[in-house]
């Protein structure tokens, strides 16, 4: 299928690794604690440190790095810009000044400053790619709602938002499937996708848009039914064939993170200090 | 021991008390019992979804009355288990299957009954062994054939320990192997005991069942084994129901004067009557030989 090499949302690499084996709320609660070190971090010493733990966690995983990388490639176009901007209209006044054209300058504290801020961008993707590459979406959902559980009794619905989250996973490829095949119909009826300025290309998605949407509330409606006729009634009496276990492995992971994360955060020249 | 399946006098309208009021099913009274394997025909409107989804409380009579292992649909605190007594495969498997991993497909019902995870596990171990997809279990389902996603869908169902499999034109958009291969999975859990109730426009699927039963026009037209059902052509003609290939053929050449018995549905009988035809024709040549 063409258009799945796109998506790249939730895909996962099977692997007998570690990382893998976690329970997904350990590797959900750690990410969010990476995410929160990644906007804490103050200097370069800390990304430095966290890309070596970064790399540890993809080693144990056994995923590719390349894989991890070509993650990037969605946010290729958001870095640039956030590269561009920081450099020339950071507003940092004075400094060393690294060329100068009219207007436009570029000092030095600004180009560090707008590298920094690129590769916590880069962290961040790299953060959670690793969760979605680790962790299968049955398992990522199956964690969201054990986390969520205890907030229902707040009017959460957490029941109802994994099996959304399912039931969308469930369906993704079946509907990329269905657009390739509408649009391929169309195409053989004359119809161009790739040619035209960006009103005419969106405008020729219409015939396309519409019999996908009629058919996705089609299918809809069936599943209601197949899913009524399989004695579904919402969470309630609802078991699971796979109950989430915490295991020893899970604290320790959590653990590690937490400790490597506070290491993240020590400032550059009180490691001076430290190492001194 | 009541009837597993029981309508009595059922009527459905669609849209009731509106303009565009439909009557569905119009005084349906049918029995199923425990072990049968039976055929639904009928044409495109005849009402043979409306009756299926009758049959498990998905749609609840206007009129009448439907009795599932004594229970009436209309018995709201039932519903759970008679839903789970008359398990209901659909036509479109892609439309049925919930979960992005067959194995969680199939533990979908049990875990809906609220069984202990073990049970469960043992459940989907089994129901996917009758269905033959064990080796499949960890498969995401969108990458099987028609054919093994409806296999999956009635592990799925068979997982919930059903009396009665009911396949709504579960084999229309399959191709002749995925056709193959749901019948055969039907016949074989008929056999263990399963009562089968397949609705179905493929004829030569309805020749294969023990009874026939032939919707028109939502009212039970015919009702019977598939020999007395395919011998009545003209009616069969009448509800705009194409015979099957053999007893077309047998009806075909009847017409045309070849002294061929009724009731014949398949290759081997077609083959049996001709041959005997044929040797008698010799004898009766032979015979007339001699005498000239």
């Amino acid at each position: 299928m063409e258009l799945t090499r796109y998506v790249t949302i939730g895909q996962y690499i099977p692997r007998e690794s570690p990382v893998h084996r976690l329970d997904p709320r350990s590797k959900i609660a750690a990410v969010t604690v990476l995410t929160v070190a990644v906007f804490v971090v103050r200097d370069f010493s800390g990304y430095g440190l966290l890309t070596l733990f970064l790399l540890g966690v993809v080693l144990a995983s056994q995923i590719p790095l390349g894989y991890l990388l070509r993650g990037l490639r969605p946010v290729l176009f958001l870095l640039l810009m956030t590269l561009v901007l920081n450099v020339f209209f950071s507003g940092i006044q004075g400094g060393t000044v690294l060329f100068q054209l009219g207007p436009v300058v570029a000092t030095r504290e600004a180009v560090l400053r707008a590298v920094f801020i690129g590769y916590r961008l880069v962290a961040l993707v790299l953060v959670t790619s690793l969760l979605t590459f680790t962790t299968s979406p049955v398992q990522l959902t199956d964690g969201i709602e054990r986390i969520l559980r205890p907030f229902r009794r707040l009017g959460v619905p957490a029941h109802e938002l994994a099996m959304m989250m399912t039931i969308a996973l469930r369906f993704i490829p079946t509907l990329l499937e269905e657009t390739e095949k509408i649009m391929k119909a169309q195409m053989a009826r004359g119809a161009e996708f790739e040619h035209g300025n960006i009103l005419r290309r969106a405008r020729a998605l219409v015939p396309v848009l519409v019999p996908l949407f009629v058919s996705a509330f089609r299918r809809a409606d069936e599943l209601a039914l197949a899913m009524e006729a399989r004695c579904y009634r919402g969470g309630e009496h609802r078991t699971r064939m796979k109950e989430l276990r915490l295991a020893p492995r899970d604290a320790v992971a959590l653990a590690l993170t937490i400790a490597a994360s506070f290491v993240f955060t020590i400032p550059y020249p009180t490691w001076q200090a430290l190492l001194r | 021991m009541p009837p597993l399946i029981e309508t009595r006098n059922l009527r459905h309208v669609y849209h009731a008390g509106t303009a565009d009021a439909v009557m569905a099913l119009d005084g349906i009274s049918l029995t199923v019992d425990r072990g049968e394997f039976v055929a639904i025909v009928g044409g495109n409107g005849s009402g043979k979804s409306t009756l299926a989804k009758h049959l498990n409380a998905l749609l609840l009579p206007t009129e009448g009355e439907v009795f599932v292992d004594g229970m009436n649909t209309r018995d709201r605190g039932a519903l759970w288990e008679i839903r789970q007594r008359v398990g209901m495969i659909f036509q479109n498997p892609d439309n049925q299957l919930v979960a992005t991993v067959v194995e969680e497909d199939v533990a979908f019902g049990p875990e809906n009954l609220g069984l202990p995870a073990a049970e469960i596990v043992a459940r989907v171990d089994e129901a996917l062994r009758v269905v033959e997809m064990a080796e499949y279990r960890q498969h995401e389902p969108h990458l099987l054939s028609g054919g093994q996603k409806q296999r999956v869908a009635i592990a799925g169902i068979l997982a919930m320990r059903p009396q009665c499999l009911l396949l709504d034109e579960a084999t229309t958009m399959l191709d002749p192997q995925g056709q193959r291969e749901v019948m055969e999975t039907i016949q074989r859990l008929n056999r263990d005991g399963v009562t089968v109730i397949h609705i179905t426009h493929a004829m030569e699927e309805a020749v294969q069942c023990p009874r026939v039963i032939v919707l028109a026009d939502g009212r039970v037209a015919l009702d019977g084994p598939p020999a007395e059902v395919f011998s009545r052509v003209e009616e069969l003609e009448r509800f705009r129901l194409v015979l099957p290939p053999i007893p077309a053929l047998a009806h075909r050449l009847r017409r045309d004067g070849l002294p061929i018995p009724e009731g014949i549905l398949h290759v081997e009988e077609l083959a049996g009557a001709l041959t005997r035809l044929v040797a008698e024709g010799a004898g009766r040549g032979r015979a007339g030989d001699g005498t000239h």
